[in-house]
């Protein structure tokens, strides 16, 4: 669905992320978290695909990390501006299986599909860790939110400054879990893959054109076939995973 | 009251918009959108003999005012289509379509048109001697009017429906290589393919693209298409189906009165699902601004 969506919010939340609430319809339109929004931003072609971070009370809360020119841009939105969204792209986790006792693993910007996760979890009586990995303590960002659900919430930082010395994988290695959700970058899903005997799902970036299945941009091989990350992804179950 | 229709060989159209290959799939992704029956047809994704998975990503990169792409011919195979993406879009979409082929040899390419030819919603063959992204593929047909003579005589054999060729606008002069299509019993060409360009990643001091170079499409392009159109109109008599960063009723005037007798919409889809429906929507409008009462009228209209 393409909306016009009416920024409520976009401050920085960590150097270099941002969280961006947007207002309107777009909220109903969330089918399952992991899912993502292609926006436009003003003066750039192609839309930036984001994940949905939490949608609620009429608010779809997105956050990013300027990586480029264009994600600057969308950072210099402000309140009350407008902007069209595709909404709700992707499948998303299958909430239809998740272990009794899931672990939740997201690396820097693939921190908050888990949000919305650990939410939907919740919500089905489904109580996860969530373990956050992110490079050093300045980074961090949403413990506490995710401890406000009532979350044991774990944060692994590379150089130690916060939490467990390490990866995601490093923080997770005592944990007790026989279910996986992960998203983050390529080496950190390679790791949780290798790392657990459990079954899982990942969630995947890639470059895209359209977002919606038109350009074949995104394409990967699967086990099960070719598949586009924007439409059969971005969230792959672990046995279909060809690395 | 504007008169949109056009006509191209056995196919009258309603309005001239017709996604372009390769931005449109098989369709059911913008029936999703909104009802693509309103489109004049749409050409469907570049199809080959065999299945392809294309080339590795990224494939994707963004450009001032467009993008480049390197997808490499990603499709099912004919067969495939011919047992599913042809039969299931008739459940949304009540035209007949028009069947971009590609193909690596020209057995390959009679081949895989005569399938195509047979679906009876396929009004008519695009024959694309011209996708940059294809490692000895078929950039070697579009570029001399020689290949472009022999691929085009030989599906024009073996195929009775209405062949378009699909030029790639990668060559010193394209009018050449429309005459030697024409020569060849060409029905129509359709231009432009895309640009030939390539980004690199300032952070790995490498081509952004894995297969280095891709095609530049978008508005960046539009100038360049319509100088190409109005070339191509100059030295064939067939009709052109033109095509190239149009995004907008205007782009489709200047087009038409370039000497297009229908247009193309590409990247547009890609940035905005419902392009092709705005402009359609938009069209009437545009047309009467301009004094126009029928877009038939105005084909090459800016040559004479």
């Amino acid at each position: 669905m393409e909306r016009i969506l009416t920024v409520a919010a976009n401050e920085p939340i960590a150097p270099g992320v941002f969280r961006l609430l947007l207002d309107g319809a777009a909220v109903d339109d969330v089918r399952a978290p992991g899912q993502f929004f292609n926006l436009s931003v003003d003066g750039f072609y192609l839309r930036r695909p984001i994940s949905v971070c939490d949608a609620e009370n009429g608010r779809v809360t997105l956050i990013y990390k300027v990586v480029g020119a264009g994600t600057r841009a969308l950072s210099e939105y402000r309140r009350g501006q407008t902007v069209s969204a595709l909404t709700a792209l992707g499948n998303g986790y299958d909430l239809n299986e998740t272990g009794e006792r899931p672990l939740l693993l997201g690396g820097g910007a693939g921190v908050p599909p888990m949000y919305l996760l650990a939410k939907a979890l919740l919500a089905r009586g489904v109580r996860p860790t969530v373990v956050l990995g992110f490079n050093t303590a300045s980074e961090v960002f949403y413990k506490e939110e995710f401890e406000a659900l009532g979350v044991e919430a774990i944060v692994a930082t590379a150089d130690g400054s916060a939490g467990v010395r390490g990866f995601v994988t490093d923080a997770a290695a005592p944990l007790s879990y026989d279910y996986t959700f992960a998203c983050g970058p390529e080496p950190m899903l390679k790791a949780v893959y290798a790392m657990s005997d459990c079954g899982g799902q990942y969630s995947f970036e890639r470059r895209m054109g359209c977002g919606f299945g038109a350009c074949m941009g995104c394409s990967c091989r699967t086990v099960t076939g070719h598949k586009r990350i924007c439409v059969e992804g971005p969230v792959l179950k672990k046995e279909e995973i060809l690395w | 009251m504007v008169d949109l229709s056009v006509t191209l060989p056995g196919m009258p159209l309603d309005n001239p918009v017709i996604p372009a290959s390769g931005t449109f799939g098989y369709g059911r992704e913008f029936a999703s959108y909104y009802d693509i029956n309103i489109l004049g047809s749409f050409s469907i994704k570049g199809t080959t003999l065999h299945p392809r998975f294309g080339n590795e990503t990224p494939r994707i990169a963004e450009t001032p005012s467009g993008m480049l792409n390197a997808v490499g011919l990603q499709n099912p195979g004919i067969d495939h289509v011919l047992a599913c993406e042809l039969p299931e879009l008739k459940a949304f979409f009540h035209k007949k379509v028009i069947a971009n082929i590609g193909g690596f040899s020209v057995g390959e390419y009679v081949e895989c048109a005569r399938r195509a030819a047979k679906a009876d919603n396929v009004g008519m063959i695009e024959l694309n001697i011209s996708c940059p992204n294809v490692h000895g593929g078929g950039m070697g047909f579009g570029t001399t009017a020689e290949s472009a003579y022999e691929v085009t005589r030989a599906v024009r054999a073996a195929v009775d429906k209405p062949l378009f060729v699909k030029l790639t606008p990668n060559v010193t002069d394209i009018a050449s290589i429309a005459k030697a299509v024409e020569q060849a019993g060409a029905d129509g060409v359709s231009l432009i393919n895309t640009l030939l360009g390539m980004r690199i990643d300032l952070r790995t001091k490498k081509p952004l693209l894995q297969n280095t170079t891709g095609g530049l499409s978008g508005p960046a392009v539009f100038p360049i298409a319509l100088r190409m159109v109005y070339q191509v109109y100059e030295a064939v008599s067939i009709p052109i189906i033109g095509m190239g960063g149009v995004s907008s009723a205007e782009d489709v005037l200047e087009m038409m009165l370039a000497g297009a007798s229908a247009v193309q919409v590409g990247a547009a889809n890609l940035v905005r699902p419902t392009a092709c429906r705005d402009i359609i929507r938009a069209l009437p409008e545009a047309a009467a601004r301009y004094g126009i009462t029928s877009l038939r009228s105005i084909i090459g209209a800016a040559h004479r």
